[in-house]
């Protein structure tokens, strides 16, 4: 790319993630990765699209702990990772504010501490005055926005996304893309967003990289050269349908 | 976001209003056909009743239930007590079936090999006839209280062990997963996640344990004809004598208490889990 450089934070470049000839095959056969390096930076959002079943997620679960590679060394440098699953995964018999707390719960935080950092996170995904609200009372992107909150709970370095907002309506969806962008320029953690929607991680990322389809490998890189936090206008200029239209092509060629 | 939600929050006590009108006219409409399926029935009964003539005890007139059964004092004092003792007999069998039913399902459900050594013996029980282990079990344990239990229990563990290892089993991958995230321990999974979330399913399973603990006490009971009658051995009584009235005044008060206690069970599990649960497809 030959546009200007981003901004970066002052903080010294820490790698949070650093995946090197990652390679995945399951028990049954199916090879679901084959040689990926990736490094993710604090600092740096990077978004991973792919087609379905291209291995997008297995990166995640990798980088988690949740699975391990069968080949290659997948490092993460911190124990504080955020996880945000494609569904909001809250308990639907804990209350807002019961849900956020859980991490910090199961981490053993003593009560006042967890019940201050909660009450921090809600504030901060704009979910106050929802704190007694059950699961069943909210809607997708509220939920969504609560199980965001419950990860910041964690106050994680690599903050890792799943699909977090595809099952949203696209305004919802829109809207929870600012609020993460707001959090990262905030925050600065490193992360790693899987998505399918390439305008939604050409509007969110700074760095953009495509999967091609089983085994899942990288087959192109895209930096994002727009200023953090983002000017929602961005997205109806020249430059980012270009940018846009570039990683879709990429995305086509990888998968043929 | 929050106006929006908020506005529906304070709209929402007319809606209740409205639909508390709506429940009137619905819950006549609802009652309606049942009650009529009632009235013909009895009609056909009195019919049946009057055309057997000297052989009317074979089908007494409804009436005849409750001014031969329910109102006399008699009757009613030895219903009375037997349905107390046939109660107390239920809910301890019940009782023991919970308990036995949950630590059994979450023994299953912490190793497949525990589910895999101990799941045949619960379809087993199930599909035991009961009525042919009844003799055996009076034999070794008497015919009093204890052995009454133990006919109750058997009858009611199946559905307390499939429900519960079910409910145990049910929960969502990813929000095991979340646990897992955070290095929680077995213990904290069973106690903070599949527990919780295995209530709904615990409390269906209690409410047809609950059903079949009465049935438990009541065939123990018939069966044994001996200690103190339950209301089993009443309608046995009452059956032997060709006494009419009083056996369908007895009959009717025993399938009383198993749709009592079946709806209690289906109370308390709603106050348990309803303000959360939302069963799917509603």
């Amino acid at each position: 790319m030959t546009l200007t450089a981003p901004a970066r934070p002052a903080t010294a470049t820490k790698t949070l993630l650093d995946f090197s000839n990652v390679a995945m095959q399951f028990k049954n056969g199916t090879i679901a990765l084959s040689g990926v390096d990736l490094v993710v930076n604090r600092g740096e959002f990077v978004t991973v699209v792919g087609p379905s079943g291209c291995g997008k997620s297995t990166l995640l679960r990798i980088a988690s702990g949740l699975e391990t590679a069968s080949e290659g060394t997948a490092t993460v440098n911190t124990d504080r990772i955020g996880y945000v699953f494609q569904d909001a995964t809250l308990l639907p018999w804990r209350d807002v504010q019961k849900n956020v707390e859980l991490l910090a719960e199961l981490n053993k935080q003593p009560g006042a501490a967890r019940r201050a950092k909660a009450k921090e996170a809600i504030d901060l995904v704009g979910l106050k005055g929802f704190e007694k609200s059950l699961p069943k009372e909210l809607s997708g992107g509220m939920k969504m926005r609560a199980s965001l909150a419950r990860s910041l709970t964690l106050d994680p370095e690599l903050f890792l996304f799943d699909e977090p907002f595809g099952a949203l309506d696209e305004i919802t969806r829109e809207r929870l893309n600012d609020e993460l962008i707001r959090l990262f320029a905030e925050k600065q953690f490193a992360g790693l967003f899987i998505t399918h929607s390439v305008s939604e991680a050409v509007y969110i990322s700074t760095k953009v990289v495509v999967m091609s389809g089983r085994p899942g490998k990288i087959v192109d890189t895209f930096d994002v050269p727009f200023d953090m936090p983002r000017d929602p206008e961005i997205r109806y200029t020249g430059e980012f349908a270009e940018l846009v239209g570039k990683v879709s092509h990429a995305l086509r060629e990888g998968h043929s | 976001m929050s106006t929006v939600a908020k506005a529906a929050t304070t709209g929402s006590p007319t809606l209740a209003i409205s639909t508390r009108k709506v429940d009137v006219r619905k819950s006549v409409r609802q009652a309606g056909p049942p009650l009529a399926v009632l009235a013909g029935v009895v009609i056909v009964w009195y019919i049946i009743s009057f055309a057997l003539g000297t052989k009317s005890f074979l089908l007494p007139a409804p009436h005849r239930i409750f001014t031969e059964g329910f109102f006399d004092p008699e009757v009613a004092t030895d219903i009375g007590t037997a349905l107390l003792r046939t109660t107390g007999v239920a809910l301890a069998g019940l009782a023991i079936a919970i308990i036995i039913g949950i630590a059994w399902a979450v023994a299953m459900s912490q190793a497949r090999w525990v589910e895999r050594s101990l799941f045949p013996y619960a379809v087993i029980l199930q599909c035991i006839p009961i009525l042919a282990l009844v003799p055996l079990i009076g034999f070794w344990f008497g015919f009093e209280f204890f052995a009454r239990m133990i006919v109750c229990v058997m009858i009611a563990l199946f559905p307390m062990v499939s429900n519960t290892l079910f409910g145990l089993q049910s929960v969502d991958k990813s929000q095991r997963e979340l646990f897992r995230l955070q290095g929680a321990s077995r213990f904290t999974t069973l106690t903070k996640l599949q527990f919780p979330a295995a209530l709904p399913a615990i409390f269906a399973g209690m409410r047809i344990s609950a059903g079949l603990a009465v049935v438990g006490a009541i065939v123990g009971d018939f069966f044994f004809r001996r200690g103190q009658p339950g209301i089993g051995s009443l309608i046995g009584t009452y059956q032997s004598r060709l006494l009419g009235p009083e056996l369908f005044a007895s009959i009717i008060s025993a399938s009383l208490l198993g749709v009592v206690i079946f709806a209690l069970f289906g109370l308390i599990g709603r106050a348990a889990v309803g303000r959360w649960y939302e069963p799917a497809g509603s």
